[in-house]
């Protein structure tokens, strides 16, 4: 009993103290509110000009694989938009994807496969329909390509798998992930290890006549895939306040009982799926397209356990929480470059400090919370 | 649903038919051969001694088991083998002798996920949905002026229309069943009485033809329960048929049309409460057998 006790305290206090927070916030004239998100906005959009000192210090000799402030903004921002969307899968549905990645690659690979003229795929339709070498889909147009591509994915996976519950899943999931990425590595219409280059942005492929989207300057990078992050934020919060949202919780709280009140459960788990493969090969889009190029090895399973890191320490369910993970998982290894090789000490000791001091995560959600409690309460007297 | 219908007259129609179901779990058999049948409009009562079956022809009319052999239908189409969720969109809601809420949802959402049930919009609608209703005079916004004026020029969203009519729904009928007092509170903090009357809100809102209560008295004080009696009336006089498990005898004879008596998976008598309070069968499955050779 008394770990509960122990884990009861801690969690009364937190609440209490963001609680206050929270009812403040929701204290607020309308007015007030909007005027504060406008503000927190701007900041954001303003942030790669800004010399915060201590912040910003990040190594940018590229011969050493440093990266730029706005680089790293950018990064963040397109991990922020992973994070997101797999708490959708993980935070909302209730439901452990240790394959993420695999979506992330998929969406890498559509704007890589479509868009680029290196892609043998691009070259089998221009022999196929007679087109001249530059020919290739245009950046826009591969949009709607990596979504179609990530949710059918999704929806392919899910399929026979989402029958299965918990562990089970996480395992199979995995295991997705990692026959992606196998894929692409023994594939010839992926250009196996060699990779695609030439991946085009807003712009098409990076060159020095494009003005905004070029290789040199990340700001107009980092402005994208923040006014993305910002859009689809917005449309997980419709999600989450709706018929949707309220399926997910009655699925994840209950799963029988939601049935029999009418609750299409399957249906709505496989919209998670697919609505989270969707944010995340929008993700791994922007991620192509900023790198002009990829491989194979970018997409590994250890960035997929840093995805459900990022969740799990932001605050599982809870969207700021899970943003803040992946701004911190993502910033600060870029900021300690120097101690790269302990990375990954360092990663397990902040999940195993943050497990045992925040179990729900640094910014809890406060219903994903009060569920974790009920569930340990019941092994708990399942123990006894 | 909001129409209330006064009851009409019972005996009209067939709703449900129960037909020589069994059940088995290996060796087990938890229902053998049982069939009744349900009139539209009445109120049946299932009663038995503990381990009787009841729950279980519960469990296999709301889909959670599929009966070994027979069949059970349900307003002229067969339903046995279905889903739990196809059923409860047919008009089978049910709640839990053990209960089930969502515990951390507030009242009500649990309600309005039951009113879920019934809506057609998604994803698509909410993430979509473009304003091409006219707003009705119940859907003004309130705590947002900017909002209120734009639903005021464009209309609303099916899907938000959905949204509200669910809420609205769900607050009358946390009114219906007397807890609307308590109604963003989570489920799992409100007391004991009113988690019960919460489930029942929550089947009440899949807008069901029949509904099915699951012991909902258990655990209730003498007035509690005569507050529960007036409950299920009142549900019946709404135009719903109910079919009843329940222990105490005195509520079930003070409510019940018809009553259902299984023993060990058969069933052992059936008709008007009195008949069946006299029914040496019955008294026997309750009671016990004097012990003849003693």
């Amino acid at each position: 009993m008394t770990t509960i006790d122990k884990l009861e305290s801690a969690d009364d206090k937190r609440i209490k103290i963001r609680k206050g927070i929270v009812d403040r916030w929701h204290g607020l004239p309308n007015w007030q509110r909007w005027l504060f998100l406008a503000a927190i906005i701007v900041f954001l959009y303003y942030l790669p000009m800004m010399n915060i000192p201590g912040l910003n210090i990040i190594r940018t000799d590229f011969a050493e694989g440093g990266s730029s402030w706005g680089g790293v903004l950018f990064l963040c921002a397109i991990y922020a938009l992973v994070a997101i969307g797999l708490n959708v899968v993980i935070g909302l549905a209730g439901l452990l994807d240790l394959g993420y990645v695999g979506f992330f690659a998929i969406g890498a690979y559509s704007v890589a496969l479509f868009g680029s003229t290196d892609s043998p795929v691009v070259q089998a339709i221009q022999a196929r329909f007679g087109l001249d070498s530059e020919w290739a889909v245009a950046w826009a147009a591969c949009i709607p390509i990596a979504i179609a591509f990530t949710m059918f994915s999704g929806v392919l996976l899910g399929w026979p798998t989402l029958r299965l519950r918990g562990d089970y899943l996480a395992i199979v999931t995995m295991g997705f992930g990692e026959i992606i990425r196998i894929v692409a590595r023994n594939s010839q219409f992926t250009n196996a290890t060699v990779g695609i280059n030439f991946i085009p942005g807003p712009e098409g492929p990076a060159s020095m006549d494009n003005k905004i989207f070029g290789v040199v300057d990340p700001t107009p990078w980092y402005w994208l895939a923040l006014t993305v992050v910002l859009l689809l934020v917005i449309a997980t919060r419709r999600l989450e306040h709706s018929r949707v949202g309220r399926g997910w919780a009655a699925v994840r709280e209950d799963e029988d009982a939601a049935a029999v009140m009418g609750v299409h459960g399957f249906r709505f788990k496989l919209w998670a799926f697919a609505i989270g493969a969707a944010l995340g090969g929008i993700s791994g889009m922007l991620f192509a397209s900023r790198q002009g190029y990829i491989d194979p090895s970018n997409f590994s399973l250890v960035l997929s356990i840093t995805f459900v890191a990022m969740v799990v320490i932001g605050g599982s369910g809870n969207m700021l929480g899970v943003a803040l993970g992946a701004v911190l998982l993502t910033y600060l290894p870029e900021r300690f470059r120097e101690f790269v090789d302990w990375r990954p000490f360092a990663v397990g000791v902040a999940l195993v400090v943050v497990m045992v001091l925040k179990p729900t995560g640094l910014i809890p959600s406060r219903r994903r919370a009060r569920e974790l409690k009920d569930r340990a309460e019941e092994a708990e007297a399942v123990n006894v | 649903m909001s129409e209330a219908t006064m009851s009409p007259p019972t005996g009209t129609r067939t709703l449900l038919e129960v037909d020589n179901v069994t059940l088995r779990f290996g060796g087990v058999v938890a229902l053998n051969e049982v069939s009744f049948t349900l009139q539209q409009g009445e109120i049946l009562g299932l009663i038995g001694p503990n381990g009787a079956g009841k729950t279980t022809c519960f469990n296999v009319m709301t889909g959670v088991y599929k009966p070994t052999s027979g069949r059970v239908r349900f307003d002229d189409q067969q339903i046995s083998g279905k889903k739990p969720f196809v059923i409860n969109h047919m008009g089978i809601a049910r709640t839990f002798q053990n209960i089930r809420l969502f515990p951390e949802m507030t009242a009500i959402e649990n309600v309005m996920v039951g009113a879920d049930a019934r809506h057609k919009t998604s994803v698509m609608g909410a993430l979509f949905g473009l304003p091409r209703f006219k707003r009705r005079p119940h859907e003004i916004t309130k705590n947002n002026a900017i909002l209120a004026s734009m639903q005021k020029t464009f209309g609303i969203s099916r899907h938000k229309r959905e949204e509200l009519d669910g809420e609205h729904k769900a607050l009358e009928l946390l009114r219906f069943v007397g807890i609307a007092d308590r109604a963003n509170e989570v489920a799992r903090n409100l007391p004991y009485g009113y988690q019960r009357r919460l489930e029942i809100a929550r089947a009440l809102a899949t807008d069901p033809k029949l509904i099915c209560l699951d012991e909902p008295a258990a655990g209730f004080n003498p007035s509690e329960k005569a507050d529960l009696l007036a409950l299920i009336r009142r549900i019946r006089d709404r135009g719903y048929t109910v079919l009843l498990i329940e222990h105490d005898m005195r509520l079930v004879m003070g409510v019940t049309d018809r009553i259902i008596v299984l023993e060990f998976g058969r069933k052992i008598a059936e008709g008007t409460p009195e008949e069946v309070s006299r029914d040496p069968k019955v008294i026997a499955a309750y009671l016990g057998v004097p012990d003849e050779s003693a």
